[in-house]
């Protein structure tokens, strides 16, 4: 069964207060190099037909009014996680 | 007259409003869980506040699929009267039963606060019996509107007073119809004098109450 | 094979348990021993000292020893709670720890049969000023006292918070519900009825908590696998939603014979303290708890504290309609065991994996035979704890000193902290926090009830048993001002390492205190928990007993606010009132440590003013009323001018300092001045009026002064926001 990633975050354009507060905190730890920061949601799950993971998206996975989603195919799930 | 108060797991502030309709004359409260499509011949819907599903994945997002959505899709595709509250309105945006979206506050905390709204469409079903100001808590975690098309907005914060970053002041929407209606603030944590600060939310439930008699009493008015 | 010692047991302890049972123990019954004789469950240091506690009166209906009290407030109605900590969990990771602290003290007041209808706070930090790590505490710990109590739709409505240096490695989550039954519906957690089923209800058992038991998990594992054996609890809100509705209605459906929740040690906790309170054996086979993770060891699953759990007892007849409407309710419920019969009266606690026995212990050896052990207190000769930073030169004016208190962690406005709180969900709040000194909630047969939370770690450290008695007035002292005469108390008993001689004598010297105030007072303790070893390298905690009272009320239209009301009204000092400055905020600011004396009490005059405020709050002559605490008469009457959006002039008594302290003994009220003036056990301070706080020869503020200093540090401290979520 092949599995999909599902990788949901808020649209260009709308106010991200949890990128914002991540950006802001950054350089006070001393990491003074980073910049638009955006805070997303990760959703991992086996499917058995990944061109089905869209249309889970449009429906319930993301909100397409103020998300974006990308849709990626991992190893299937029998041959366990993956490394990266 | 029969409201129908909606439930979901997860959902807290339906006692609440069973309460406040039920200091209305002649206006009763029935629950009615989210498992049933039955909606028991009410007269109007309320969707209350809460965390339905435990906001998880997106507030009102996993409610929206419940059964007893499927019979409110089509009681307010026939005229019928939907109020959401918070919770419920996020779920009436996701439902597409309203436009425009609910997004996290600036601040990303929970914010309780007591705040005056204006009523910007007075006379629709809801507000017909409301004053032009009414003072109402908010508490939500997720209420800056947002809608990147044009909307018919029933409630705006008063000036200054905006709680969450919506867009242009707006606490309150309808759809193009007028027969169902979202608002972020607690109309029912404002009906008593003594636990309210304020008796004004009761207002809104009046309004709803006397847009059913009016259209009973006149033949099949579009509601709005 | 983990020994006992690993387990923290001793030595005398392991011998005591080697005689009980004739043998050696097993892994799962060693696991299980070593949490129920902990002190956390056993109690060992503490029980003793308990038993001086008065806990009869003529409205106990539940007194302690189950899961909460609860007393009787009329019309059929009783009201349980109960106050628990959950110190060490949050020091580890804030947000859980608070937001499962909550969870569990629902669960305990739900278990009785009631719906919570009210949380409290009392939460101890570091000083924010000086110490990021405790203002990152306080940050996470208001938000997952929010995520909780929000989510499962139970208001928050009071609570307190202190900042001192002693707290800056062990912080203090006290949480307090508040819940409303039916009498009927009060249920005990004792199993009955031999042969009837043993039910689990809720969510699945993963290796959450597994804190002690743990080293016999990485005895028994290579290095690298521990990582799979969190101790951090993850809170899940909307499933405790979800049992909470389903487990009041089994109760109202009359399913259930029996009710407890899972705390600490889990299943065997519970299922000990049900049989042993039955006088009844249990079996549990392991096989048959539903899994979160598929490899976990019997001890493990005994051990686990996985949250949102309940355990009940059910007639075999009732089982299938037990499962039928935790279905509805989308709440797992798995028969996992039964009541057996005790042989020769004593229960046997067995567990069973597929049938098998792999354990098998006397209950009472897990809940009676612990030792309790008798302290070794001695009073240490000088002051536990140094001097603070001084903050405020002891030669500002009494205009720069008012402003500077106001302003300090400990007495700045709350708003920061209570606006992340749901105040009124449920529909019963009748004063929101900061409108009056106790918040009051609304019944369903016409009353209502005041409830508070208070304690003092500062004054205690001065003097344990005149603080923690001081700590007990003024609770009552806050329900007075709403117009609430006390029911029944609880506490939570916040020390450090009790086998220390002077913890030991502070924490003996408190109960004392705790005993004699409830005794003058005529209020009996129903309940409560105690948290010790409140530790670290630097030395222990301040002493903090934190004490919860309910009280009744008759009429919640005339519950007493906090704030001046009207201009005109005479504002008058009610009280035999010596305030002192040994232990005080003032002497905080200026550099003192808490060391000296606390004032001695005039207890029938006390008591005689509690009923005072009590009755003009009541029969509606007292506009306001508020007890004069932290920061003496002049704090008090700007609080009263803060509170009411209206300013005052008065004229204090020759000699009053207007900063010194003497908690529980004195109020400010207001009112007509046909009423007042005259009035016995009240001496006239002034009027209300004018955007200005004005005391002759002292000090002339405007109301905006005085706004923008009680604004101050905790919003400084919280920001708009540090983090994501």
């Amino acid at each position: 069964m092949p599995r999909a990633r599902v990788l949901i975050r808020p649209k260009a354009g709308i106010l991200d207060p949890q990128g914002q507060a991540v950006e802001r905190a950054l350089p006070q730890l001393g990491f003074t190099g980073a910049a638009n920061v955006h805070v997303g949601r990760l959703i991992e799950l086996d499917v058995e037909d990944i061109a089905e993971v869209a249309g889970m998206c449009e429906r319930l996975l993301a909100n397409p009014l103020i998300e974006e989603y990308e849709v990626i195919e991992l190893a299937s799930a029998s041959a366990g996680e993956p490394s990266a | 007259m029969k409201f129908g108060i909606l439930r979901f797991p997860g959902t807290c502030d339906e006692r609440d409003a069973a309460g406040a309709v039920g200091r209305l004359d002649g206006v009763e409260a029935e629950i009615l869980p989210h498992h049933d499509r039955d909606l028991r011949g009410v007269d109007a819907v309320i969707v209350p506040g809460g965390f339905s599903y435990g906001d998880y994945l997106r507030t009102g997002a996993i409610a929206r699929f419940a059964p007893v959505m499927e019979s409110v899709t089509e009681f307010a595709a026939a005229g019928g009267i939907v109020l959401g509250i918070c919770n419920g309105f996020q779920i009436l945006c996701e439902a597409g039963l309203l436009p425009g979206a609910l997004l996290p506050n600036p601040s990303l905390r929970f914010l309780f606060r007591q705040v005056r709204l204006s009523v910007v469409d007075p006379e629709c079903a809801f507000t017909n019996a409301c004053p032009l100001t009414l003072s109402v808590p908010v508490k939500h975690t997720t209420g800056r509107y947002y809608s990147p098309d044009p909307v018919d907005v029933v409630f705006k914060y008063a000036p200054g007073e905006n709680p969450n970053g919506s867009q242009d002041d707006i606490a309150g929407v309808r759809n193009a119809a007028g027969n169902v209606l979202g608002l972020m603030p607690h109309p029912e944590h404002a009906v008593d004098p003594l636990c309210g600060g304020s008796a004004d939310g009761l207002t809104i439930f009046a309004s709803i109450a006397a847009h059913l008699r009016a259209s009973a009493s006149t033949p099949a008015t579009p509601a709005g | 094979m983990a020994t006992h010692t690993e387990l923290g047991l001793s030595d005398h302890e392991y011998a005591l348990i080697l005689a009980g049972l004739g043998r050696e123990p097993g892994p799962v019954e060693l696991a299980m021993l070593s949490l129920m004789w902990s002190e956390h469950c056993a109690y060992k240091h503490s029980r003793r000292l308990l038993g001086r506690l008065p806990t009869d009166g003529p409205h106990v209906l539940v007194g302690p020893g189950e899961n909460a009290g609860a007393v009787d407030v009329g019309g059929g109605l009783a009201v349980a709670f109960k106050v628990e900590s959950h110190n060490h969990p949050s020091a580890v990771e804030p947000f859980q720890g608070a937001a499962t602290g909550v969870g569990g003290i629902l669960r305990d007041v739900f278990a009785l049969g009631a719906r919570p209808i009210a949380l409290l706070d009392s939460l101890r930090f570091g000083e924010i000023a000086d110490s990021a790590r405790s203002r990152y505490l306080l940050e996470r710990a208001v938000a997952g006292i929010g995520h909780y109590g929000n989510s499962i739709g139970v208001p928050t409505v009071g609570g307190e918070i202190y900042f001192e240096a002693e707290y800056e490695q062990n912080c203090l989550i006290n949480v307090m519900a508040v819940g409303l039954a039916p009498h009927e519906r009060l249920t005990s957690s004792a199993a009955v009825g031999v042969s009837n089923s043993l039910v689990l209800l809720g969510a699945l058992t993963g290796r959450d908590g597994i804190g002690g038991a743990s080293v016999l998990a990485s005895a028994e594992l290579s290095g690298g696998e521990d990582a799979k054996r969190p101790t951090v609890q993850i809170g899940d809100p909307f499933a405790e939603k979800k049992l909470l509705e389903c487990c009041l209605e089994l109760l109202d459906l009359g399913l259930l014979a029996s009710l407890q929740d899972l705390g600490a040690a889990g299943l065997t906790s519970a299922a000990s303290e049900m049989a042993a309170k039955g006088g009844v054996g249990i079996d549990i086979d392991v096989a048959s708890v539903p899994l979160r993770e598929t490899d976990m060891e019997p001890f493990e699953i005994m051990v686990s504290e996985s949250q949102e759990r309940m355990l009940c007892v059910v007639e075999p007849a009732r089982v299938a309609a037990v499962l039928e409407v935790c279905e509805r309710w989308e709440v797992l419920a798995t028969p996992i065991g039964q009541v057996t019969e005790p042989a020769g009266g004593v229960g046997a606690f067995r567990v069973l994996r597929h049938g098998r026995v792999v354990g098998e212990l006397p209950v009472s050896l897990l809940v009676d035979d612990c030792p309790r052990y008798d302290l070794a207190p001695e009073a240490p000769p000088r002051g536990l704890y140094p001097a603070p930073a001084r903050r405020l030169d002891p030669s500002a004016s009494a205009g720069e000193t008012l402003l500077a208190l106001l302003a300090c962690a400990n007495l700045a406005s709350r708003a920061p902290v209570f606006t992340q709180y749901d105040p009124v969900v449920g529909s019963r709040t009748v004063r929101r926090p900061a409108e009056g000194d106790s918040a009051v909630l609304v019944l369903d047969n016409g009353a209502a009830i005041a409830v508070a939370i208070d304690g003092n770690g500062r004054r205690v450290a001065v003097n344990p048993r005149a603080g923690a008695a001081e700590a007990v007035y003024e609770c009552a002292a806050n329900l007075a001002c709403a117009g609430a005469e006390p029911l029944g108390l609880t506490n939570c008993l916040n020390f450090g390492n009790p086998e220390k001689p002077h913890v030991a004598w502070q924490l003996a010297e408190a109960v004392d205190g705790l005993a004699g105030a409830c005794e003058t007072l005529g209020v009996p303790v129903v309940g409560g928990n105690v948290s010790l070893y409140n530790e670290s390298p630097d030395g222990p905690i301040l002493p903090t007993p934190v004490v919860g009272m309910v009280g009744l009320l008759p009429d919640p239209e005339r519950a007493g606010r906090t704030g001046f009301l009207q201009a005109g009204d005479v504002i008058a000092l009610a009280g035999r009132f010596h305030p002192s400055r040994d232990g005080s905020e003032i002497a905080k600011l200026h550099g003192l440590a808490p060391e000296g004396e606390l004032p001695t009490k005039d207890l029938g005059g006390l008591a005689a003013t509690h009923a005072l405020i009590r009755d003009g709050v009541r029969s509606g002559v007292f506009h306001s009323a508020h007890d004069i605490a932290e920061g003496g008469i002049a704090t008090a009457l700007a609080e009263c001018v803060l509170a009411g959006g209206v300013g005052a002039e008065v004229t204090l008594p020759d000699g009053l300092d207007p900063f010194g302290e003497d908690l529980g003994t004195a109020f400010i009220v207001s009112g007509p001045a046909a009423q007042l003036s005259g009035r016995d056990g009240l001496a006239v301070l002034g009027t209300v009026g004018r955007e200005r706080l004005v005391i002759a020869g002292l000090l002339e503020l405007d109301l905006s002064e005085l706004t923008a200093a009680h604004v101050g540090s905790l919003a400084v401290a919280l920001g708009e926001g540090v983090g994501p979520g």
